[in-house]
Order: C-alpha cells, then sequence, then structure tokens
C-alpha cells in the first residue's frame, strides 16, 4: 500500500463521480429534449444557451422544494430507499475500465478479478431501494411498483447473467479489463472487423455474440426500469408508483438514480460487447498522455451513444403487459441465452 | 353483457415482433432528424414569435372602454355590464356631468371603472349588453401583473387600450 496509489486512487474517484454525476445531469437534459425532438415538440430550451441551465435549475428546484414526509410511512426504510435506489447504481461504474492509462495510471478505480460477478451482486441490491420505497411509503401503488420491481428483477437477472457467459467462456475472465484486451486483439466482440478478420471461427462466433448482445441489453433495460419495461413506476397505471410518496431531492434521488443505473449499463455494455474504451486506429496510454485522455472520451461516447438507443427505444415502444413481460423473461430470454451458452461452446470446441 | 374481444391471429413473422420494433424506431428517428434538421416546423416559441396578425376578428380579448370621434368617453355609467358580467370583474362609480359642459344632456359618465382582471373571464357579456356601445373585448391577451393590484384595469389603462372608435351610436350629437 503506498500513497501514490491511494492518490491516484482517489483522484480517480472524484474525477470519475463528478463525471458520472455531470453526465447523468445531462442525460436527464437529453432525455428531455431527443422525447420532445421525436415527438416533435421543442423541449426545454429557456435556462441557458439552448437550454443547457437546465439541469441546474432543477437540481435547484429539487432542494428547496419542501421536504415532505407523509404520516404513516416507515420513517427509517422511508428515508434508507432513495440512498438505496442510487449508490448501488454508483458503486458499480468502478470496476468498469473508462480508459486505457493516463500517465501510467490505469484508468479503472477498482481492476477486481471477479469484475462482472460484482457488478452484478452490487446492481441487483438496486432492487432494495425500489422494495423499500414501495414498502415503507404505507401506500398501495407504491407497494404494488415495488412487487413489480422485484419480481421483474429476479426475472431479469437471470436472462442478464446467462447472456454474458459466452464472453467469458471466450475470454476466459472474469476481470472487466481482460475482456477489453481481448477485444482489442481479436476485435470488438458483435462486430470483429480486426485483429485476424479472415479466420471464419470469429465470425462464426459473432452471431451468438449478437444474440448475448440483444439480451443484454433488454435485460439491462429491465434492470434499469426503462420502458418498455418500466412497470414498476407505469404512471398510467400506478399513479408513479413506487416513488409516488416522495418529494423533493427525495424524488430526485430515486429518478437521478434511474439515469445513473442507465449510464453504469450502459458502461457495462461497452465494455463487455464494443471493445471499451478502444477504437481502431488509435494507440493506448503508453503513447503518451493526449491518446490517454481520447480513450477515455472514446468509451464515454460510446457510453453516449448507447445512452441515446435507450432513450430512442424508450420514446417509441409502449409499456409490456405484466404477464407478457414475465412470459417473456421467462420462456423467451431465458432459454434463448441458456441454448446460446451451448451454442458457443460447441463452436469453441471446433473452432480451437 | 360479456363481450368477447377478437384478438387477430398473427402469423410467425408478426409475432416474432421485431419488424414492428424496427419499422416503430424507423418512424421515431424520422421525426427526430426532420425536427434537427428544421424540417419540421410545429412549435411557435412564444414571446418571439406571436401569432397577432392572425387573431381572427371575432377575438375576445381584454375588454376595454372606447372614446367616441369627439373624445368623450362613450360609457355612460348606466353600469348594465357591472350587472351582466358573470364573476363581477366590473366595479363602476358614476359621476355627474356638470350642466355647464358640451355633454350635459349625457348626465352620467364612469368616475371610476374598474375591470378585475384576474377575475375576467372573457366571456363578451358587457360588449353585448353596452347600450352605448361604449365596452369592447380588444385584442390584448397578454395581461400581466405582479400583484393583484397590477391586474385591476383602471379607467385610464382600459381607455388606454380601447383607443377611438368611429360612427355606430350617434345619438349624443348636439344637433339632435
Ligand atoms: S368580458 Fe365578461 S367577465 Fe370580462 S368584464 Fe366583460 S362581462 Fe365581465
Ligand atoms: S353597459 Fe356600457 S354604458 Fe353602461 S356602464 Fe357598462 S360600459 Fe358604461
Amino acid at each position: 500500500m503506498n500513497y501514490v496509489f491511494i492518490g491516484t486512487s482517489l483522484a480517480k474517484i472524484i474525477g470519475l463521480l463528478g463525471f458520472v454525476l455531470g453526465l447523468m445531469n445531462y442525460a436527464v437534459y437529453a432525455e428531455r429534449r431527443v422525447s420532445a425532438l421525436m415527438q416533435d415538440r421543442l423541449g426545454p430550451n429557456r435556462v441557458g444557451f439552448a437550454g443547457l441551465a437546465q439541469p441546474f435549475a432543477d437540481a435547484g428546484k429539487f432542494l428547496l422544494k419542501e421536504q415532505f414526509t407523509p404520516a404513516q410511512v416507515n420513517k427509517f426504510y422511508y428515508f434508507l430507499a432513495p440512498c438505496l435506489a442510487m449508490i448501488p447504481a454508483i458503486i458499480t461504474i468502478s470496476v468498469v475500465p473508462f480508459g486505457s492509462t493516463l500517465f501510467g495510471v490505469p484508468m479503472v478505480i477498482a481492476d477486481i478479478n471477479v469484475g462482472i460477478l460484482f457488478v452484478f451482486a452490487i446492481a441487483s441490491l438496486g432492487v432494495y431501494g425500489i422494495v423499500l420505497a414501495g414498502w415503507s411509503s404505507n401506500s398501495k401503488y407504491p407497494f404494488l411498483g415495488g412487487v413489480r420491481s422485484s419480481s421483474q428483477m429476479i426475472s431479469y437477472e437471470l436472462s442478464l447473467a446467462l447472456a454474458v457467459i459466452p464472453i467469458f467462456m471466450l475470454v476466459g475472465n472474469l476481470r472487466l479489463t481482460n475482456v477489453v484486451q481481448y477485444q482489442i486483439d481479436n476485435g470488438w466482440l458483435i462486430a470483429p472487423f480486426f485483429g485476424d478478420w479472415t479466420n471464419p471461427g470469429k465470425w462464426l462466433l459473432a452471431i451468438p455474440m449478437l444474440i448475448s448482445f440483444v439480451v443484454f441489453l433488454i435485460a439491462i433495460l429491465a434492470e434499469t426500469n426503462r420502458l418498455p419495461f418500466d412497470l414498476p413506476e407505469a404512471e398510467q397505471e400506478l399513479a408513479g408508483g413506487y416513488h409516488t410518496e416522495y418529494a423533493s431531492m427525495k424524488f430526485g434521488m430515486f429518478f437521478l438514480g434511474e439515469y445513473i443505473a442507465m449510464i453504469t449499463g450502459s458502461a457495462i455494455i461497452v465494455t463487455l460487447f464494443f471493445g471499451g474504451w478502444h477504437f481502431p486506429g488509435i494507440p493506448d496510454g503508453s503513447h503518451g498522455w493526449i491518446f490517454g485522455l481520447i480513450n477515455i472520451a472514446v468509451f464515454f461516447t460510446k457510453v453516449c451513444a448507447l445512452i441515446f438507443l435507450f432513450m430512442w427505444v424508450r420514446w417509441t415502444l409502449p409499456r409490456f403487459r405484466w404477464d407478457q413481460l414475465m412470459r417473456l423473461g421467462w420462456l423467451f430470454f431465458f432459454e434463448i441465452a441458456l441454448v446460446n451458452i451451448f451454442i458457443v461452446a460447441i463452436i469453441l470446441m471446433f473452432v480451437h | 353483457m360479456a363481450i368477447t374481444v377478437p384478438r387477430p391471429n398473427l402469423n410467425w413473422r408478426e409475432r416474432l415482433y421485431l419488424p414492428a420494433i424496427a419499422a416503430g424506431l424507423a418512424i421515431t428517428i424520422k421525426h427526430f432528424t426532420n425536427m434537427i434538421f428544421g424540417r419540421t416546423k410545429v412549435t411557435m416559441e412564444y414571446p418571439e414569435e406571436k401569432w397577432d396578425s392572425n387573431l381572427p376578428d371575432h377575438y375576445r380579448g381584454a375588454p376595454a372602454l372606447v372614446r367616441d370621434t369627439d373624445g368623450r368617453v362613450r360609457c355612460v355609467a348606466c353600469q348594465l355590464c357591472e350587472f351582466i358580467c358573470p364573476p363581477r370583474a366590473i366595479k363602476i362609480v358614476p359621476g355627474e356631468i356638470s350642466p355647464t359642459d358640451r355633454f350635459a344632456k349625457v348626465e352620467k359618465f364612469p368616475d371610476a371603472f374598474d375591470i378585475d382582471m384576474i377575475r375576467c373571464i372573457y366571456c363578451g357579456m358587457c360588449e353585448e349588453v353596452c347600450p352605448e356601445q361604449a365596452i369592447y373585448l380588444r385584442k390584448d391577451y397578454a395581461i400581466t401583473g405582479f400583484t393583484r393590484e397590477d391586474m385591476v384595469h383602471h379607467k385610464d389603462k382600459l381607455l388606454e387600450i380601447g383607443g377611438v372608435m368611429h360612427g355606430v351610436v350617434l345619438k349624443w350629437n348636439q344637433r339632435k
């Protein structure tokens, strides 16, 4: 344990946290603008240039609102729930490599060897925030939202975990930096255009990888409560769902927690399927700090592109019915992910 | 009576849902790009762009008092509008015109004429009931103020909005 390690880690934590929180605020703004533009509206464009100061206005409004607490709630859990909704989502990003190296320091906060398992373990804690919010509010609509959320999370966590197994069969390691390194050597998992691209076995593998990607993407949508899987907060059915009884910044925490979860989800998808911070032709940070910065920029550009995809999907598709959601999760994605593992295993047996 | 809703039988392609989802995504992105490149123009950004020149003739905006071509306030303080106004937005204090005045035979004029624009519902009853055609609904619609008092239009303000109305009632002419 030396001081350089502690110092760089602290700097990385503060830098990444600040950046992700900023990105989150602008994700909210982007969501509003994108949804508006897709519906031929304009969206918030008044505060600052093109509405870019809108997140600050929103934050100010949330902070200044009355901290209203309904009378019959279970106070302890009622206050715990918003934190629980936000914290797991932030923590998971710590194992994601968001850049190569900068001045010789690897751009990942915790390069642990259980990588993706840690992500699943922590991300699934996020459901406690929602369930506790629904339960402690002592009101039937939030309760229904919480119940829906727990069953939805359990159903989709399965396909989430099964969908990534093929990747780790291929890479042979759970460490996320190794996953990225593998993709640098062999091409992005869903688009192996470089490396030894004449190898037909790689192209064969790209098909189950694509299936994995689709299943994983859909499961992430369900995990982050985004439409078409936003049943826990279905406004039209549940009057807002699990956060109905929350006001001011406590509501804001749920709201922002959802966006942080979206950013983390995108970051994980980028790491697993889109080669992380790698872009063909751009060397890593050991060739100069400018490339280290470019790597980070590439990573977050990919993340933003995925966030846009999430928004695009949200403003296109209607919400699933409850039984459809369950059937989809248990009868389709679970099986597809399971079969996919065997396909990859068979391909690997013949190719390697 | 129970109604059985017929469910369409989807073929395998429709049941895959993916073509429909792709079509939907294509539609939304088309709207998105059209907006980005300014090909769709739906919203009118209010304070900068206004629709004022297109307001129809029968548009009912803020009620206002008018003067006639002699510069006299047309209102004779009969208080019919005060009586008919559904939300009771109008308050009139009648005054007497001095016998030496040129318009002495009109006898009354409004000493004070207040319309509370917080109450006014722009119904146009006052315009309809007025025997003197002294009150009209103009095309002003952006009535704002920081206090309740700001929102009460006094006589000066009403006359300012109203301006001069030509013709129509000439019964108080000297020659008649
Ligand atoms: S428009 Fe209607 S509400 Fe307004 S002052 Fe006239 S009568 Fe009253
Ligand atoms: S009805 Fe006409 S004349 Fe009578 S008080 Fe109202 S505005 Fe004046």
